[in-house]
């Protein structure tokens, strides 16, 4: 028995009765689509928390002050309170660590700004000219902060297209005012590009000065909030947050690891931290849409046994004219699994068609992977297989003589 | 062709055990018409089922084609099935949501054959047995039930058996159509092939050219027939 004629056998089988067999596969067709939908949901998640990680810097290192140690026992403040680390380290870095692309020192507060009769509260960054780079930061008019700004302690700032909007209104050209930053008269030359405020704080609502603006008129100090390291690749981001560690001990004069005076954070580990809570959301999403493929997989069972005792004198004829007992086993798990094959086709379509709904309509991202499609196929024929063994090793066992007498 | 050696068949069904058949013993010849004949309960269909292979014998010996069957596995038997013995049953056993050709090609799935040699082996065996070619497209729920015997009969044909087994094939038709259909199996012995009709009526194993007649498990008597009913001599 070659393999087209046990795939005819089988059509013309689940043909004779199409009713019973439609409604068997709406069973697998469920399930399956169920678990392509809320799949979908999961990744979408997933993709866009990663994406917005993403969006705050690629290859991104970031290197904070810890606590500000009061000694032994003494009363800590919050972490990343601490005024530990200076431009002199984040000079070292630059210098002292291959595989480093950039990195981008930055003090970073909250003041008061003023413009004419406007004013607005919001975060201030000092920082140098490399942050654009680092931060994904791309300009939509005028220029950012330059090498000759920082050197000169030029009195200059680049806003974020949504202080623009409340210093100067919508629409308004800045660039050639003046604005006022804790009392201090700074030029504006230059508002950067939108990047739409998803979570982790609004990038557009900034204020960016030179660094070396910032600490002689602002902080007062030579201290920095931190500093941003941007790794030649992905693959150096373990290796660079390694090096950076080991330079900042030594700099810092610290022996012992335990008791270092800052922290180094790297991205990859944020993008885990956030994909492992979307990843365990999924798992939790799809088992319950994997209960539905079960309760569809019981249903293919029941139609075969039925099948099975339905066909009992056709399997006894079947065996009468020769066929062996793999024979009939392995037409009636073709059956099956052509049933859950077809159902798994049709809910792998339904489960797409869904999805698109839910993220034109609901306004969730989802993302329907091939992986997801590939599984879902491979676990609908295990269905087949599964579910469909049993009532096939039934009717093959089944004795012709008996089979051929049964009313 | 056909040799039955001292065959026993027990049934055992808890600690009772029944004697079907009791060191039966004959001899069919190659070309052979043969009515096995008795009445239900005489061991006749135990019979059938140790000549077509479908069980074997306690004891004894069962000879097709000068093969020992009675000691054979079930994929053995069911190889012996396919190449050498075609079944026409009493209540036809056709597949009725599937088309005459189907039908009648239907043990060739099992082999390896392409569509066009089934459809064109099934529409010899279909002229063989007599149905008319305006019949071979319709679903077989549709025949009447003559028509439904001699697709059967044709579907019995195809592998070109040894052995045509007939189990009462007139037990579900009126008279009239019983003899068209009777008439369809003297004409398969006229082409030369060896037919065994199994029976309890005398009237049907009359068609035959000679009559085994069983009872209680033994044979009771073994001979030709003599004033056999034909087409030509009795309508």
């Amino acid at each position: 028995m070659n393999f087209r004629n046990l795939l005819q056998e089988a059509l013309s089988a689940l043909t004779a009765n199409k009713a019973r067999s439609g409604l068997t596969i709406l069973g697998i067709v469920i399930g399956i689509g169920s678990v392509i939908a809320m799949v979908s949901i999961g990744q979408g998640a997933s993709g866009q928390i990663q994406a917005s990680i993403e969006s705050i810097g690629s290859n991104l290192i970031t290197v904070s002050p810890g606590f500000a140690a009061g000694g032994a026992g003494g009363v800590r403040m919050a972490r990343g309170s601490a005024t530990t680390l200076t431009v002199e380290d984040a000079l070292a870095i630059a210098e002292q660590i291959p595989l480093v692309a950039a990195v981008a020192p930055e003090i970073s507060r909250r003041y008061q700004i003023t413009q004419k009769s406007l004013n607005t509260n919001t975060q201030v960054i000092g920082t140098v000219d490399t942050y654009p780079e680092i931060k994904n930061i791309q300009m939509e008019s005028g220029l950012f902060i330059s090498e000759q700004n920082f050197a000169s302690l030029a009195k200059v700032a680049i806003l974020g297209p949504t202080t623009r909007d409340d210093l100067f209104g919508e629409g308004v050209n800045p660039i050639g005012q003046t604005i006022k930053i804790n009392k201090i008269s700074f030029k504006v030359i230059g508002v950067t590009k939108a990047k739409g405020g998803t979570g982790f704080g609004s990038q557009d609502d900034m204020v960016f000065v030179p660094l070396s603006t910032a600490q002689r008129f602002l902080s007062s100090d030579e201290y920095v909030t931190s500093i941003s390291v941007q790794a030649a690749d992905k693959k150096a981001m373990a290796q660079v947050q390694n090096d950076i560690t080991q330079l900042l001990l030594a700099q810092h004069n610290i022996s012992d690891p335990t008791l270092a005076d800052f922290s180094v954070i790297n991205q990859a580990d944020l993008v885990q931290a956030a994909t492992q809570t979307t990843d365990t959301f999924t798992m939790l999403l799809a088992s319950i849409a994997g209960i539905s493929l079960l309760v569809g997989g019981i249903g293919i069972m029941n139609m075969m046994l039925t099948t099975v005792t339905e066909r009992t004198r056709e399997i006894g004829l079947r065996k009468a004219i020769g066929a062996k007992k793999k024979y009939i086993s392995m037409q009636f798990l073709a059956e099956s699994v052509m049933l859950t094959f077809l159902g798994g086709a049709t809910g792998v379509i339904l489960g797409w068609i869904i999805s698109i709904l839910i993220s034109r309509f609901g306004g969730i991202t989802t993302e329907v992977s091939l992986s997801a499609i590939i599984l879902a196929f491979g676990v609908s024929a295990a269905i087949g297989i599964i579910f469909g063994y049993y009532p096939a090793r039934k009717a093959a066992s089944f004795n012709p003589i008996e089979a051929l007498r049964y009313e | 062709m056909i040799e039955v050696k001292n065959v026993t068949k027990i049934y055992q069904s808890g600690n009772v055990e029944t004697k079907a058949l009791k060191n039966v013993s004959f001899v069919i010849n190659k070309g052979e018409f043969v009515a096995i004949m008795g009445p239900s309960g005489s061991g006749k269909s135990t019979l059938m089922h140790i000549l077509g292979a479908l069980d074997t014998p306690t004891s004894g010996q069962y000879f097709l084609d000068g093969q020992d069957v009675s000691k054979l596995s079930d994929d053995e038997l069911a190889d012996i099935r396919m190449q050498k013995i075609g079944f026409v049953f009493q209540s036809f056993n056709l597949l009725s949501r599937a088309t005459v050709l189907r039908n009648v090609a239907l043990p060739l799935i099992y082999t390896n054959t392409t569509a066009k040699e089934r459809d064109e082996k099934a529409k010899k065996a279909l002229a063989s047995a007599g149905l008319t070619e305006e019949h071979w497209h319709h679903l077989s729920n549709q025949l009447s039930g003559g028509q439904m015997q001699r697709v059967a009969i044709a579907r019995a044909l195809i592998n070109n058996p040894a052995i045509i087994l007939a189990d009462e094939p007139t037990g579900n038709l009126d008279t009239k159509t019983g003899e068209i259909v009777l008439f369809s199996f003297q004409d398969l012995y006229e082409q030369g092939r060896t037919v065994v009709l199994i029976t309890h009526e005398r009237y049907v194993a009359e068609h035959a050219e000679r009559i085994i007649s069983i009872r209680d498990g033994f044979i009771e008597s073994d001979e030709k027939v003599k004033h056999r009913k034909q087409l030509n001599n009795h309508i």
